[in-house]
């Protein structure tokens, strides 16, 4: 059991919250994520980044966004609520050494899951190049925190709303070309932007870590429902990762293989809105009365 | 053998009764081996292929006692030298003839802590029964006397009657174990260590215990109810327990011993990552390991569509790929989540599936198709990634093996394709590195099993492991056994620290 001892809406659907986990925020190094349930018997286990941890405090952060049913469900639980299930620090810490010139690519909400990972880069010693994008102005998070770490921070949103209007890969195909040349890419976002960050940076011969976020039960090896295809061999994305060499990653039969669940996933997750809804009308028909 | 309804099974079984048991005391060996073998009462299958309440209903006191007089109470005693923890079988079972049913469990529970797991899932027919007089006779393990229902009646009655007791806990000692998983070895290793006084808490990486009797093993073959109170008596016995930690993880073994003080360390964490056959098309949408397919419908409740969070895959038709109990499993599981047709491919016969053979009985009631000598070459999918079917190559067997099962070999040419929707890939399981990969001191063998001496002492000082992490897959059975084992070893070094810590005090 965990207490939420803070929370924040960032944007539209995406919301920061501090929870109560002394032993996760000590043992946790940038890279690794938690698993969490909403609800003990019928809840179902997905797996989040730490973004930061404070061991003073005896907390770790976690970002998200409403993508589905317990996403929902979690971003209307409030301070001083418990998280009924939450279990970590999983998966491998991301390798943090002195590389030179890193460029750190973060998509949409992809940005909190790369904040430990800048951050631990910098102490480092590394120069820290940030290119940070989402689709539009609203959709954008943490350019403050990220602004702190960078040596270089570059923003761009799709609709140009905000910042330069580019893709995260218009930037890093310039930095590429530029010399001297990054030593090391990190990208984290969408598997899509993933992909598309490996594809550009192949060429130019730069190795590109890249952090894969797919269906998981147990976390700890167990189900291989998190497997993917690196380099034709079959890897566990909780146990041999979350981190791969993007070159390597078959990324079609990942998206593949996160949309193994989404006819089911949407059902349910329209019966749960439909059920709010409804509360939410009785609660109003009651107040009237 | 077909299915009997229970109600004929319990009415032939009075008949017996009002023959033998009134004059109990004069029937001769050559009467008892004549009175048929009681079946297991069970559900009908065409109303429990669709339902997940347990498929076996279990004996009735009539059918108990008539199935314990078969036996002949040989001196030979196969049963007890068969049986991984060495239970007086004879002796429960002629308790059992003669009615005195709390006797018989209290002779169970000198040497087994969970009988009534242990009635549901032994492989009998290749421990206790395999040997049995009374079958030898007959010379089929088939006839030989049902102990393992047997087994089941007794712990079975005892919880129903709520008169379970709760095993006496010496005075506390002061020292700590801790128990890192909460299936069959680690549960043992508990009750054990906390019975002498030692106190004991219990680290599980899942929010439930139990295990793979909790995540594995389907509630029609094994009802968590049944789990949930055998933990209940740990805890009553003052068993602290930890849910939500991953040992190695949230904290590193090492950590738990130098830091947190405790003065020993047990690793029962089991059967770790699920083996995949390396063919192609194996990560398309739709192939599961029987580890995943089974923790969702199990431990994450997707059987219940209505309530749980956690989706499972809606298959038409299915292939589970393998010949053991967790094939069986996933097979009638895949049924019970509305499969219109589940084929279960072995690449052998029959008589070389690990499987209890209840449960490929049941199985084959049930509707599942065998397909022998067969075995999947590659898996077929769509443009979207999705498994539309497999390709099986057929096999004939040749000489034994290491084994000792005649060895299956593919016969060129013999493709066959079987188009479906869902494979669950169900051959076995690697070690988990969890704990080996974050605690260098713990030497393993080429598979990565920890390895353990015939104590359970591992490499490492302080640190014991048993069951699965130890044998590779094993049964519920040898991993309590090993339970034991290690048990004892602890106990034995916890009290020679004690016995020295008194010796300081005193000079």
């Amino acid at each position: 059991m965990s207490k939420i001892i803070y929370k924040e809406k960032l944007s539209d659907n995406v919301y920061k919250m501090r929870l109560e986990a002394p032993l996760i925020a000590t043992e946790r190094k940038a890279g690794q994520f938690i698993i969490l349930q909403v609800d003990e018997d019928y809840g179902e286990r997905i797996p989040l980044t730490i973004a930061d941890a404070d061991t003073e405090e005896g907390s770790i952060t976690i970002i998200f966004q409403v993508v589905g049913l317990t996403t929902d469900e979690l971003s209307r639980m409030n301070v001083g609520d418990d998280i009924p299930v939450l279990v970590g620090p999983l998966g491998n810490p991301t390798n943090i050494e002195n590389f030179g010139t890193v460029v750190c690519v973060g998509g949409g909400i992809g940005v909190a899951p790369m904040h430990p990972i800048a951050q631990a880069l910098k102490a480092a010693g590394n120069k820290v190049i940030i290119i940070m994008g989402a689709r539009n102005k609203e959709l954008l998070i943490m350019e403050d925190e990220m602004e702190k770490i960078a040596d270089e921070l570059i923003v761009v949103t799709d609709d140009g709303s905000y910042g330069r209007k580019a893709l995260v890969t218009e930037p890093l195909k310039e930095l590429c070309e530029k010399e001297p040349k990054p030593n090391i890419v990190f990208a984290i976002g969408p598997p899509i932007m993933m992909k598309f960050c490996a594809l550009t940076t192949k060429p130019y011969n730069i190795y590109t870590e890249v952090s894969l976020n797919t269906i998981m039960v147990d976390g700890t090896g167990m189900c291989g429902g998190c497997r993917v295809n690196v380099g034709n061999q079959v890897k566990f994305v909780c146990v041999d990762g979350p981190e791969f060499d993007g070159h390597l990653v078959d990324f079609d039969n990942m998206m593949a293989r996160l949309s193994e669940f989404k006819d089911i996933e949407k059902e349910k997750y329209q019966c749960y809105i439909d059920l709010m809804a409804e509360a939410k009308i009785a609660e109003n028909e009651s107040k009237e009365d | 053998m077909s299915f009997q309804a229970p109600e004929e099974l319990s009415k032939k079984a009075h008949e017996l009764y009002e023959q033998y048991i009134p004059k109990i005391d004069e029937i001769k060996v050559k009467e008892r081996i004549r009175i048929p073998v009681q079946e297991m009462p069970a559900q009908d299958p065409h109303v429990r292929c669709r339902n997940l309440e347990e498929v076996a209903i279990g004996y009735t006191a009539e059918e108990a006692q008539i199935e314990a007089i078969r036996c002949i109470q040989c001196p030979t005693q196969n049963c007890v030298s068969d049986c991984p923890v060495n239970i007086n079988i004879p002796l429960f079972i002629e308790h059992t003839a003669y009615g005195r049913f709390q006797d018989a469990i209290n002779v169970i529970k000198e040497a087994s802590l969970l009988p009534a797991i242990c009635g549901r899932v032994c492989p009998q027919e290749t421990q206790c029964q395999l040997n049995c007089s009374v079958g030898k006779v007959f010379k089929t393990v088939d006839k030989s006397v049902s102990i393992g229902r047997l087994e089941r009646f007794v712990a079975d009655l005892e919880r129903e009657k709520g008169n379970v007791q709760i095993p006496d806990v010496k005075p506390e000692t002061g020292k700590k174990v801790a128990v890192v998983g909460s299936g069959p070895a680690g549960l043992v290793v508990a009750a054990d260590v906390r019975r002498e006084g030692h106190h004991v808490t219990i680290f599980e990486a899942f929010h439930k215990l139990g295990g793979v009797m909790r995540y594995g093993i389907p509630e029609f073959r094994l009802p968590n109810e049944i789990v949930d109170e055998e933990i209940d008596t740990l805890r009553k016995m003052g068993v602290e327990i930890r849910t939500n930690f991953v040992v190695g993880k949230t904290r590193k073994l090492a950590d738990l011993l130098e830091k947190d003080g405790y003065d020993a360390a047990f690793v029962g964490t089991g059967a770790g990552l699920p083996i995949f056959m390396g063919i192609e098309g194996e990560n398309l949408v739709g192939v599961f390991s029987a580890n995943e397919y089974l923790t969702r419908a199990n431990l994450m409740r997707a059987f219940d569509k209505k309530h749980a969070d956690t989706p499972i895959y809606n298959s038409k038709i299915v292939a589970v790929l393998g010949g053991g109990n967790v094939a069986m499993d996933s097979a009638r599981m895949a049924l019970r989540l509305g499969a219109e047709k589940v084929y279960v491919v072995y690449r052998r016969t029959e008589k070389e599936m690990p499987a209890r053979t209840e449960e490929v009985q049941h199985a084959k009631e049930e509707g599942v198709e065998f397909l022998f000598l067969q075995n999947a070459k590659r898996i077929l999918g769509d443009e979207k990634s999705r498994v539309t079917g497999i390709e099986c190559l057929r096999y004939e067997l040749g000489e034994p093996d290491a084994s000792g099962r005649r060895r299956p070999i593919a016969i060129p040419g013999s493709e066959f394709v079987i188009d479906l929707d869902t494979v669950i890939v169900a051959i076995g399981n690697s070690s988990n590195p969890l704990i080996s990969s974050t605690t260098p001191q713990i030497k393993t063998n080429k598979w990565g099993n920890i390895i353990a001496d015939e104590n359970q002492k591992t490499s490492m000082d302080r640190v014991f492991a048993g069951g699965d992490i130890v044998l590779g897959a094993a049964t519920v059975i040898l991993a309590m056994g090993e339970g034991r084992k290690a048990a004892a070893t602890i106990n034995e070094l916890l009290a020679k620290e004690i016995e020295e810590e008194k010796l300081k005090k005193v000079n």
